[in-house]
């Protein structure tokens, strides 16, 4: 990795709460829960050092501190919260609000087990039960991308009106060290100006409306499609939003990929015998993987919502074997990435397999994603 | 981004209670004895929707009215009505 003046090697709780800072958000609110705790942590002692300036509300609990952001982000405001397993599981009314109020919450979610049997290290399954609440849902692989699509996630929460939830992996990103460049006050405020909501959509008692009224079956369904609409319709935002920041801040990391959209990323041969298709931190392990297996390519989706079905199809189409590793389990059915990737690719007449791995923090090494790799020869789901 | 996105956002302006008039909801219609009725305003106090409210007649005693534009018929007049004067009747 080319270090520069600017790289800092720190923490990626760290990094994530300075770039936060740098974005200015006027209100925040959260809940410390592992593995999110250094976060908001960090976030409290600028506040309390006086080196930043937004409102930190101390919250009762997840629930409190969601609705508290879409309190002051249905009041005009730039909010920001942070939570995790539990935590967002407790946040989940408010989280389906927040969509369908189309209010621009920003939302770091540190991906942990949930319980029980209670566990505090790191697998999507909190993810995954938030992913039909409406809320764009991007992963990071490392410290870089997680500082950067925070950046992205409120360009694009605050053009569209669409809450973004960031994942990151929860100990293996945030309490991880890594070299970083965190982006500066004058560079995020060249990419992603004030926040001014277009009068008359926020609440004001000068100018009183009503949000998110009651809706009869006559027009709730059609708010429900205008939110299916935009949040495809984001997707390409998404690409271009991602695309403008890269001029602005390049990546610090040397590997370049075949094919990067924002939405995903393909690293590999050409013509690859199997693709595994990955989500976060464990695209790295598969990147380090893949430096000995020549046939083997990695399609790492960043953006679960929008769901960048065409570009995966383009990718997977002629592939005769694709494994799909996830870190969540859908009991009775199959890994929920694996059940939408099948059926975003009708026709595909190859092999899929569905490999669940490090649930509740469980390891992935080089030698399981070797296993697996070999194992692909066989279509069905496997636990490692 | 370049292209103005038409970002959305469900919401209602203030005042749509002038439209709606919510008296269509009710079943029963509480009718007002004004022979009976001893002008305690019991009644008004009592009516969750503000729908009942006094007014003075010729001999210039105090009578019980409805708004019968936004009374939805929940019958607490009725029960409440110390001398009986209030009935509720079927509304459809």
């Amino acid at each position: 990795m080319p270090l520069n003046n600017k790289t800092q090697f720190i923490e990626g709780s760290r990094a994530i709460s300075l770039t936060v800072a740098n974005i200015r958000p006027d209100v925040v609110s959260a809940y410390p829960i592992t593995p999110q705790t250094h976060i908001v942590e960090d976030l409290a002692q600028m506040k309390a050092g006086g080196k930043a300036d937004f409102e930190y509300l101390r919250a009762e609990s997840e629930f409190a501190a969601a609705s508290i952001v879409v309190g002051a982000a249905a009041a005009g405001s730039r909010v920001y919260s942070a939570t995790s397993s539990q935590g967002l599981i407790l946040m989940m009314e408010v989280l389906y609000n927040a969509a369908g109020l189309r209010l621009p919450l920003v939302m770091t979610v540190a991906n942990r087990a949930v319980g029980a049997p209670i566990n505090i290290w790191n697998d999507h399954s909190d993810a995954m039960a938030m992913r039909d609440a409406g809320w764009l849902m991007l992963f990071a692989e490392n410290h870089q991308e997680a500082v950067d699509f925070h950046v992205i996630a409120y360009k694009l929460a605050e053009s569209h009106n669409l809450p973004v939830a960031i994942n990151v992996d929860g100990f293996v990103l945030t309490h991880s060290y890594e070299n970083v460049i965190i982006p500066g006050r004058q560079e995020i405020k060249k990419y992603l100006p004030a926040y001014k909501p277009a009068p008359g959509t926020y609440l004001n008692p000068q100018k009183p409306i009503t949000l998110g009224g009651f809706f009869t079956p006559e027009h709730y369904w059609l708010e429900k499609k205008k939110l299916d609409e935009d949040i495809k319709r984001a997707a390409s935002d998404l690409s271009r939003a991602y695309r403008d920041w890269k001029k602005i801040l390049p990546s610090p990391i040397s590997i370049k990929p075949k094919f990067d959209n924002g939405l995903i990323e393909y690293c590999g041969p050409n013509k690859p015998k199997t693709i595994l298709i990955a989500m976060g931190s464990v695209a790295g392990t598969i990147k380090e993987t893949l430096k000995t297996e020549k046939d083997t390519g990695l399609l790492k989706i960043r953006s679960f919502r929008p769901f960048p079905a065409q570009d995966l199809r383009r990718i997977i189409k002629n592939c005769p074997r694709i494994a799909v590793l996830e870190k969540a389990i859908s009991a009775g059915a199959y890994g929920p990435l694996y059940s939408e990737l099948i059926g975003s690719l009708p026709g595909y007449r190859g092999i899929s397999s569905n490999h669940i791995i490090g649930l509740g923090g469980r390891d992935v090494s080089v030698a399981t994603i070797k296993k697996i790799i070999n194992s692909t020869g066989k279509a069905g789901l496997k636990f490692w | 981004m370049e292209k103005k996105h038409n970002s959305h956002r469900p919401l209602a302006q203030p005042g749509s209670s002038l439209e709606n008039k919510t008296g269509s909801w009710r079943t029963h219609r509480p009718e007002i004895d004004k022979n009976l009725c001893i002008g305690c305003s019991r009644c008004a106090k009592l009516c969750p929707d503000a729908c009942i409210f006094m007014k003075m007649d010729k001999n210039t005693k105090l009578k019980a009215e409805v708004d019968y534009d936004y009374c939805k018929g929940c019958g607490i007049c009725a029960a409440e009505c110390p001398v009986k004067a209030i009935k509720m009747v079927k509304d459809y």
